[in-house]
């Protein structure tokens, strides 16, 4: 059904998704707490340079992204020239670009989770003995946790179709960076090639319907459990 | 035998400046008008609102030094705010498990005083709101507090489960003997509970004393000279709604 270069895609984009959520969720939970609990000065504006990504072309975060983990970047050079890792061009920098364009959908969403607690909840846990990590642990995270779960597939939905900045940071080198989409776009650059677009597409299609429809049912099944 | 109180502490409409002391067997009821800042007193005790200054002593240890979840206040406030994602059981056993020293008030007397045996296995939003204030009490009770806060526990009940739960907050008293703070605007409450009353109005302790100095009971004696009509204080009134039979005795309290 599919030729080896189309599974190629499917196999990559799964596990470049698979990264950029793993690390931006636990990016997101982490400025999600920040942000819902704390405040500090340049509060807002962190905020909104969190945001960024969601409303800049994803070119341009990707064109960012050069800037900064290029080779001869700031940071991409440090990690070149002290760990020898790079980024652009790598089936790692395409993650990390698609891991930045979804961070800010998921970002919302941990919010959102992590907001949706009952504080007295939280006050009960303290009065009973329960420290910070202990009530983080317990109760909020418990209680987050169907809403967290559809910031992740959410953010997988996002990072497996992200585009402009994977082609811009990455490139779009088969096997390597090659996601779904670019590879989509590849097919169409060639003669004949509307065939294999249209079988990659519906397979993007799907995988994005499948996330959908479960981020809905885990945000249904959070709202009965906290439910009173 | 002493809990004594000092909380400063700014509010939106005026600002709290509760001193009290209270004895620490029985139960005190800080009673007053909606408003007057008796839960804002409660909370500032558990440690769990900001107060410019607090000093709480119970027989002589000083607890306002701690952080809110080390001061061993147990605290039931009118919902009872169950963690929705334990069981009963899990719920009571979860101040329990966090009092790591001896646990004087044990597990089956909880249980037994509080009749919650049949509910472990519930879940909390599968229970009458009467069933969840005893659930919350017990939890309470399980954590091993040294001091129990009260704060309305049965105005958001219903007039029959309100009765239920006040025989089942008189029986933990006398079954466990821990001092308790009741915040109230009900009189029949406070004069049904309390032991000691200290009343507070705008943010103020405008007195402090034996209940039944402070709130002594106003009461009314008649009786029933025919079917909906009684004789109280010497007048005779129209009540259709007092189906008692001829001669029956009559009290109207406020």
């Amino acid at each position: 059904m599919l030729s080896p270069e189309e599974w190629q895609a499917l196999l990559l984009s799964l596990r470049v998704a698979g990264w950029a959520t793993f690390w931006g969720l636990i990016a997101a939970i982490g400025f999600a707490w920040l942000l819902a609990r704390h405040r500090f000065p340049g509060r807002i504006l962190l905020d909104a340079l969190l945001h960024a990504p969601l409303v800049l072309p994803p070119v341009v975060t990707g064109f960012a992204l050069l800037l900064i983990f290029g080779v001869e970047g700031p940071v991409g050079g440090w990690l070149d020239r002290a760990l020898g890792v790079r980024l652009a061009f790598t089936p790692a920098g395409a993650a990390l670009a698609a891991g930045v364009c979804a961070f800010p959908l998921m970002l919302r969403a941990a919010r959102q989770a992590i907001g949706a607690v009952d504080p007295a909840l939280e006050d009960a846990a303290r009065a009973l003995g329960a420290g910070p990590v202990d009530r983080a642990v317990t109760i909020v995270l418990p209680l987050a946790a169907p809403g967290l779960l559809a910031a992740a597939v959410v953010g997988f939905a996002a990072a497996l179709g992200e585009f402009g900045a994977v082609i811009t940071f990455a490139a779009s080198i088969p096997g390597e960076t090659q996601t779904l989409p670019l590879a989509i776009y590849a097919a169409l650059q060639v003669p004949g090639g509307e065939g294999a677009a249209l079988r990659l597409s519906l397979i993007a299609l799907a995988v994005a319907l499948v996330g959908l429809i479960a981020s809905e049912a885990l945000l249904a099944f959070g709202r009965r459990r906290a439910a009173r | 035998m002493t809990l004594s109180v000092a909380i400063r502490r700014p509010l939106d409409a005026f600002s709290l400046d509760i001193v009290f002391d209270a004895p620490a067997d029985g139960l005190t009821v800080l009673f007053g008008p909606s408003g007057a800042g008796k839960s804002a007193t409660l909370a500032a005790i558990a440690g769990l609102a900001p107060t410019s200054s607090a000093r709480v002593d119970l027989n002589g240890v000083s607890l306002d030094a701690l952080p809110a979840e080390r001061r061993r206040i147990g605290f039931v406030h009118q919902q009872a705010h169950l963690f929705p994602h334990m069981s009963v059981e899990r719920n009571l056993r979860y101040g329990w498990m966090r009092a790591t020293e001896t646990r004087p008030i044990a597990w089956d007397a909880v249980i037994g005083v509080l009749g919650i045996g049949h509910l472990l296995h519930r879940a909390p939003r599968d229970l009458s709101g009467g069933e969840r204030q005893r659930v919350a009490l017990g939890r309470a009770l399980l954590s091993q507090p040294r001091l129990l806060l009260l704060d309305e526990p049965v105005s958001a009940l219903d007039a029959a489960r309100r009765d239920e739960v006040l025989g089942f907050i008189a029986a933990l008293k006398e079954r466990f003997g821990l001092p308790i703070l009741y915040v109230t605007h009900s009189a029949e409450e406070a004069r049904r509970l309390g032991d000691w009353l200290v009343r507070i109005e705008q943010g103020r302790v405008v007195a402090q004393g034996p209940t039944a100095e402070l709130l002594p009971a106003r009461e009314l004696a008649g009786e029933v000279i025919a079917p909906g009509r009684i004789r109280v204080d010497g007048r005779d009134l129209d009540m259709p709604g007092i189906d008692a039979p001829a001669g029956s005795i009559v009290r109207i309290s406020w």
